[in-house]
This record gives C-alpha cells, sequence and structure tokens, in this order.
C-alpha cells in the first residue's frame, strides 16, 4: 500500500505528497500533461524538443542544472507520446531547491536562442544515434507510419523527420509553452523524507503565483477501426531478416487493458512463455521473440516481433507465430498458466515502488491517468482477469483483419 | 519573494553518511554470507558469485556459456521446467558472466523465497548441459553478434579495449564466430566440475526477509562441495597495441563516429583512485561536466559525452566515450583534448569544486535507497578485498581533496600521448 495525499492549488496544479521517512533524499516530479501526439503533424517532434529547451535557462535563473546539483540534486527527464516527465531527486534538507527551480521554469523559460541551436543539433544527434545509425532503427518509424491513418501515434516521440526538428522556431517553441506548461496542465508528485504541511506551503510559495494558464483541450482524431490486413516490405543492411506483427489494442483505461497486458506475458514474457519455448526454443524458427505493448493512454498497439534463425522462410515463421495465435485464441489457457501471469504482475509492482523516485513517477502517471490510487488497486484489476476473457481478448485482437506485418528483410 | 536568489542549502559535503552494516555468516561448508536486510517491500534479492568469469577460461566463451546453460537443464528437470518453476511465483532467476566473477541472480517476493531456493540449488549442483541447448545457444549468440558487429558503438568498444588490455587479456578478448561454433559440451561440463561445484563461492541476500533465511540458506547451499580456499585471481599482463590511432570503417552509410579515447589507470587500491573519481566526475563523469559542458551543451556535436574509470578489479583504464556526428568526430576529439589541457594547466575553480563534491555525495546519498543498493555497494567492497574503510575514504576525498591535487592529478595522466584513440564509422 502506497500512501499519499493530495491537494490542488488555485490555479489549478495538482499536488500529490508520499511520506516516506525511512530516506534521507526527497523526489520531485513535475508532470506536463502534453506528449508527441499533441503536435501538428508539420512539426513532428516538438515536445521532446521541448523537453531539452526545459534546461536552457527559466526567466530569473540562468541555468537549472548547476543550482541543482550544487543542492546535491540530480535530474532528469523524459517524452513519450503521450506526456512529458521532469524528475529530480535530492537531500531532503534541499528541497526548497527543486521547488525554485521548477517554479521558475513552469512560470517561464528564458526562451534563449542560442539554446534552441544548441538543443536543434544535440536532438539531431539523439535523432542519428538511435534511429539511423543502428541496425532495425527505423522500425517504429515504418511501423507506426504503416499502423496508424489518422491517430497522432502515427509519428514517433523524437520526430517523423529530422528536418521537423531543424526547423523550429523560437515563436513555435514560445506558443508551445503557453499553450501546455502551464499549472491546470501539470502534475506536481513529491515522495522522500517529506512533510504533508511542509510541502503544502512550499506548492503555495512557489507555484501559487503562477498564473492558471488555459486547460489545454485535448481533441484528437480518432483513428477508426481496421478493416483490413496491411503489409509491408522493407529491404535493408541488416545481417537478419525480421518480423513485426502490430494489433491495435484499447485504451490504458479500459478495463480490457489488463487482460490485453496479461497476454503479453502469457506469450513471451519470460522462458517458460509460449511464444519463446514453442518459436524459438522447439522449432528454432526465431532467435529471439518478444510480445510487448507501450501501455499507451490511447488506443495502443500489441506488437510481436522477432529475428528469424537464419535460413528459414519468413513465411513459414509468421504461419507458425499465427498457429500459436490461433491456438490460444481457441483452446485458451490453463488457470496455472493464468496464475503464473498474475504472479509475474504482483511481483514486478513490487520491485517497481522500491524506489522513491518510481513510486513518484508511478503517482503522477496514475493521477494523469485519472486516479494516482491505482498504484494501490491496479493489482486486484490483474486478479480480476479470467481465463475465459484471455481466450476472447486473444480472439477479438489477434485478427488478420486488425493486423500490420512488416517483413523487415536482410539485403543479401 | 524574490525568484532571483536560489533557497539557502545545506551542503552535501555536510552530511554525514553512513553504510548500513551488513550481518555476515559462515554455511557448514564454509560459503560466506553477507546480508542486509531492510527495506519496506516484501522483497528478496539473492545473489550467488561464483570466481568463474572468463579470466578462468582456457577456451574463449566456455565462461559465458557455462554461465547461461546452468538454467538449461538439470538431471531431473528441462530447461522449461526449470524456468515454469521460478517463473509460476513471479520470481526471476538471471546469470551474468563477468571477468573474474560469474553469478546466478534470484528476484523474487519474500514469501516465496522457500520454494525457489531448492531450485536455485538443483542448478548448481546437478546442471547437465544438454547437447540440444549448447547448439540453441551457438545459433542465438552468433546471430546477436552479426546485429551487434553492425553497430559502430559495439565494435568500438570491443576494440579498443583490446587495444589497451591486448587480444590475450581477460579484459581485451572478444568473442568470434568461431569461438562460439567450437564450443562443447564436453569443455562446460569441465568448467561447471571446477570452477562450480568445486568453485569458489560467496552469497550476499537483501531485502525483507525473516531471520530463519540462514537456516534456510545453509539447507539449500550448505552442502554444495565448493573450495573453501580464497580465490586467486590469475595475473596476466597488459600488453597495449603499438599502434595508438585508430580509423575503422564499419559501415559506409555512417552519419556518425563511434569514439572511444582511452589510457590504462591503476585499479581501487592506488592512492590515486580515489582522488581519480573526483577529477573524472569534473572532466566528464556527469551532466554539468566539462566534456558535457563543452562539446554537448556548448556545441551540440553529440547526445552525450561522458569519462569513466573502467570497473575491473585487477587492472583498468580511464576512457571518454561518445558517439558524434560524422563531420564532427574530429572536432570532438580535439575539444577532448583541449579540455584535458585546461585541466593541466588551470586550477579547478573553488565553486567548480563544491558544486562536484555535492553532486557526488548526494548521489551516493541516493544510491543508498534500499536494501539492494546498499548491498552493491557492499559487494563492490567485499569481492576487491577492500573494508568499509573504502566507503568512508572515498568520501573523504570528495570533500577534502583540493584543486592543486587535482591538477598535479590531470599533469600525470591526462596527457593526450598517454590515450589511445579510436573512431568506428
Amino acid at each position: 500500500m502506497i500512501q499519499f495525499d493530495r491537494f490542488t492549488l488555485e490555479n489549478g496544479l495538482r499536488v500529490l505528497v508520499h511520506e516516506d521517512k525511512s530516506t534521507p533524499m526527497a523526489v520531485v516530479n513535475v508532470l506536463y500533461d502534453v506528449g508527441a501526439k499533441d503536435e501538428s503533424p508539420e512539426k513532428t517532434g516538438f515536445a521532446h524538443l521541448f523537453e531539452h529547451l526545459m534546461f536552457g535557462g527559466s526567466k530569473n535563473i540562468p541555468t537549472y542544472d548547476e543550482p541543482l546539483q550544487v543542492a546535491g540534486g540530480e535530474n532528469n527527464a523524459f517524452t513519450t507520446n503521450d506526456l512529458t516527465n521532469y524528475y529530480c531527486q535530492l537531500p531532503a534538507e534541499n528541497i526548497e531547491t527543486a521547488f525554485w527551480l521548477e517554479s521558475d521554469r513552469m512560470l517561464s523559460l528564458a526562451f534563449s536562442k542560442k539554446s534552441l541551436e544548441t538543443q536543434r543539433k544535440v536532438v539531431c544527434e539523439e535523432f542519428k544515434e538511435h534511429y539511423i545509425n543502428k541496425p532495425y532503427g527505423d522500425v517504429w518509424h515504418k511501423m507506426r507510419t504503416l499502423a496508424y491513418t489518422t491517430h497522432p501515434y502515427k509519428w514517433m516521440t523524437i520526430g517523423a523527420s529530422l528536418q521537423h526538428v531543424e526547423d523550429a522556431t523560437l515563436e513555435d517553441v514560445k506558443a508551445f509553452f503557453f499553450k501546455h506548461y502551464t499549472p491546470c496542465n501539470a502534475i506536481l508528485a513529491v515522495a522522500g523524507n517529506v512533510d504533508l504541511e511542509q510541502i503544502k506551503s512550499l506548492a503555495e510559495k512557489w507555484f501559487g503565483p503562477i498564473p492558471a494558464g488555459t486547460k489545454y483541450n485535448r481533441d484528437l482524431p480518432i483513428e477508426p477501426a481496421q478493416k483490413s490486413p496491411r503489409h509491408l516490405e522493407v529491404k535493408s543492411n541488416v545481417p537478419l531478416d525480421a518480423l513485426y506483427k502490430c494489433w491495435h489494442i484499447y485504451p490504458r483505461t479500459d478495463d480490457r487493458y489488463y487482460a490485453t497486458d496479461l497476454i503479453s506475458d502469457i506469450l513471451s514474457g519470460g522462458g517458460s512463455s509460449r511464444l519463446f519455448q514453442s518459436l524459438v526454443k522447439e522449432k528454432q524458427l526465431f532467435s529471439n521473440l518478444d510480445c510487448y505493448h507501450f501501455g499507451s493512454t490511447d488506443a495502443g498497439l500489441i506488437t510481436i516481433e522477432g529475428k528469424l534463425v537464419k535460413g528459414v522462410n519468413i513465411k513459414d515463421a509468421e504461419s507458425a507465430v499465427m498457429e500459436e495465435l490461433k491456438k490460444i485464441s481457441e483452446e485458451g489457457i490453463s488457470e496455472a498458466e493464468l496464475e503464473k501471469v498474475k504472479n509475474k504482475a504482483e511481483s514486478a509492482m513490487a520491485f517497481e515502488d522500491m524506489s522513491i523516485m518510481n513510486r513518484a513517477s508511478s503517482i503522477a502517471m496514475y493521477e494523469l491517468l485519472g486516479d494516482a490510487n491505482l498504484i494501490n488497486t491496479e493489482l486486484a484489476k490483474y486478479k480480476e482477469v479470467t481465463a475465459e476473457q484471455i481466450k476472447e481478448q486473444c480472439r477479438i485482437i489477434f485478427d488478420e483483419n486488425n493486423c500490420s506485418t512488416m517483413y523487415y528483410l536482410a539485403n543479401n | 519573494m524574490n525568484r532571483k536568489i536560489a533557497p539557502r542549502i545545506k551542503d552535501a559535503v555536510d552530511y554525514s553518511l553512513m553504510l548500513k552494516p551488513y550481518e555476515t555468516y559462515k554455511l557448514d561448508n564454509g560459503i560466506h554470507v553477507y546480508s542486509v536486510n531492510a527495506g519496506a517491500q516484501e522483497v528478496i534479492q539473492l545473489e550467488l558469485v561464483f570466481y568463474a568469469g572468463n579470466s578462468f577460461e582456457q577456451q574463449k566463451g566456455i565462461a559465458a556459456a557455462t554461465n547461461f546453460l546452468l538454467k538449461n537443464g538439470t538431471s531431473t528437470k528441462s530447461a522449461l521446467q526449470i524456468n515454469e518453476a521460478f517463473e509460476y511465483y513471479g520470481g526471476y532467476c538471471s546469470r551474468a558472466c563477468y571477468n573474474e566473477t560469474a553469478t546466478v541472480t534470484l528476484h523474487t517476493l519474500s514469501k516465496h523465497i522457500d520454494k525457489l531456493l531448492p531450485v536455485v540449488q538443483d542448478m548448481l549442483t546437478d546442471a547437465i548441459f544438454p547437447q540440444q541447448e549448447l547448439e540453441i545457444y551457438q545459433q542465438n549468440s552468433k546471430q546477436r553478434l552479426a546485429v551487434n558487429l553492425q553497430k559502430a558503438e559495439f565494435v568500438a568498444g570491443r576494440l579498443i579495449d583490446s587495444y589497451i588490455y591486448g587480444k590475450d587479456h581477460p579484459y581485451g578478448t572478444y568473442t568470434h564466430p568461431d569461438d562460439i561454433a567450437a564450443l562443447s559440451i564436453e569443455a562446460c561440463k569441465k568448467f561447471y566440475e571446477e570452477y562450480y561445484l568445486k568453485g569458489n563461492c560467496v552469497i550476499f541476500i537483501s531485502g525483507n526477509f525473516s531471520n530463519d533465511l540462514n537456516k534456510k540458506l545453509n539447507d539449500a547451499f550448505g552442502k554444495l562441495k565448493v573450495n573453501q580456499q580464497a580465490a586467486v585471481l590469475p595475473q596476466i599482463k597488459m600488453k597495449p597495441s603499438a599502434e595508438k590511432k585508430y580509423r575503422i570503417q564499419n559501415d559506409v552509410n555512417a552519419v556518425q563516429g563511434a569514439i572511444r579515447i582511452a589510457t590504462p589507470f591503476p585499479n581501487r587500491l592506488h592512492p590515486d583512485f580515489k582522488k581519480a573519481m573526483v577529477l573524472n566526475t569534473v572532466f566528464g563523469g556527469f551532466f554539468g561536466s566539462r566534456l558535457m559542458s563543452n562539446i554537448r551543451e556548448e556545441k551540440g556535436y553529440t547526445y552525450g559525452i561522458y569519462s569513466y574509470i573502467q570497473n575491473h578489479m585487477t587492472e583498468s583504464a580511464w576512457l571518454i566515450s561518445t558517439e558524434a556526428g560524422k563531420d564532427v568526430s574530429e572536432a570532438t576529439i580535439e575539444e577532448v583534448y583541449k579540455e584535458m589541457k585546461k585541466l593541466r594547466e588551470e586550477k579547478i575553480p573553488e565553486d567548480e569544486l563544491l558544486l562536484v563534491r555535492n553532486y557526488m555525495i548526494g548521489g551516493i546519498l541516493g544510491d543508498l535507497d534500499g536494501p539492494f543498493q546498499i548491498m552493491a555497494k557492499w559487494k563492490n567492497i567485499i569481492l576487491n578485498n577492500l573494508d568499509e574503510d573504502y566507503f568512508y575514504d572515498s568520501i573523504k576525498e570528495i570533500k577534502m581533496v583540493n584543486a592543486d591535487t587535482l591538477m598535479e592529478l590531470a599533469n600525470k595522466y591526462l596527457q593526450p600521448e598517454k590515450f589511445w584513440e579510436l573512431v568506428v564509422y
């Protein structure tokens, strides 16, 4: 059970406090309700580029990192298609430094030209390092474009092209800031050796005076149900053929999410999972095989991907995958298999909750989904899933008409 | 309220850090157990460390293969049954092979430890190394290697180590597809016999558990016929390459260069080591470092650049590592040398040094969050034959080492002609 308190400032900033007196540290986590899905199709990669700019100085403080490091702190941030999250950890006695820094950059950035110029280059290098200069690096760029026709999940967080990042202007930066980086679009989670009353007064003092801003009303185009199979064949300079198959699944807050999440574990969550045992160990068609999803807020994808053993025909490998999916859809799973993946979910949650850093970001993310207390109630939802539901969801999800397939083939 | 004025802070250097002590005891067969019982979550991490790393192998790749295949079959259980036994209870059993040591690690909810200890025991007393499991391992390892060899950073990492330590040194050696093909069941069994069954073992256990765990560990591992003598690490001489500068083309379409610049450096026992950790932090050890500020934040040549001292037991190296745009790779290297020169010729300003001291102490304070992290610190100390003084002396150096000493150290070590230099495109 993770205890926490919650209050809201007048400007709409939601604050969550989790006390843990066993650590000398504190974590301050600020989540902004904006991700790559809120970008315009002509200016992708912006939410992430913006995350970099948040470290380029704010209205009253020339640099973010230095004062935090002086206070013994450390920080980082990440952007997804759904959200942008900033976190720092520092000795609890210095927590006010984090409030000072985070509130000033929520108040206003410095909008430095130099910072924009440098970070454009840095992000281009990040783009190259992770998505160009790496075998199979462009898979998700291609896969998203194939699987989504309409919803902005069709581009990656880093952006659809380097050009978009290179073209970003200071005007874009300002407009984005005032639209999204406001108290009413943010969640502040504080964890560690802190007191509720202390956090209340610090939050009032530093964040209270920031103008509320306008609540951003998200109105994203809805991805229409896929009606027929989609295929893409790519040839590339890679050593091994690879198979990727994606099926549309449910939003994160849909009750059927839990069954879907368990399905990915049944198929590939460990050495005793179905796909691994059958296709890597017994039939030896793949040298590795994974089934996963990103846990995205809006309706996401469940993916099966694997690299083929040299000499195996990709059609044969694909049929073998389909055969396994047919089997689980028709025959279902045993109670023991269900128990196994539920136990895994329980154990994974316990390990995740070990650090105050994780607890702070989890609370903030659950609050974004609608209720921070999900951190305590989700396990029960996993436990309610039945073998019958697993079978039914496999039948519904793994429908060929719901599927996008990519053959990523070696040139030679 | 004036937002331009920073709130008052307590300097992290004014904190007194305490590493929660471990408990230690011996099993019936002499195995040392180190135990840290702490934390709110009902979880346990059990780590069995064997002196069975690649330093001990006669044939390349055999230490890693043996370690991997421990989990792939005993005389009573198939690989699938072993995996099921762990996974049914949400447990996770991993293994890893390093230069000196090889480990088997179990993560589990505390309530399931009783059911999982016998499975680990089985792996460590009765592994049978089935032929088919080896073949699958060979096939998949070869494929993984083929993919990795297309990554400039992977190739650069192997090559720089081979230049510094020499290809025949355990830290400098690397695997070829032929080595994987040459692995055999007989060699695995022999290695298992010598370095696991009759090997040298130390146990680290951390998390939240009841007092009778000592007895359970003794039941599970107290009868292993391990060697009670302390392990003797093979001493193999470094043989650095004569040539110091390399430019290697790995991929004609590369858009970045993987840059590695390295020089041999003594291990933890050397009096310069703890001080050098502070100098390294200033140089390239964190986000606010000289290298990062100049080469990423000022010039935008890279997404990230770091320097670090390798975590090796017998010998080590000081390394600078980055992936930079292809057209700015040479400029990046020049800037690295410029930053070395600055550290040799100019004293580090006091405010920068205080920042680094605070950052480092704050980092250690944060690192001690939870039983696994505390045990990780202890494990490092114990396996390197150090004691808690090492931890406290390191902190003393972070707080006390002065700018003059750091400049002397820069003059002693950060000399470009002492570095090997590599770019893989």
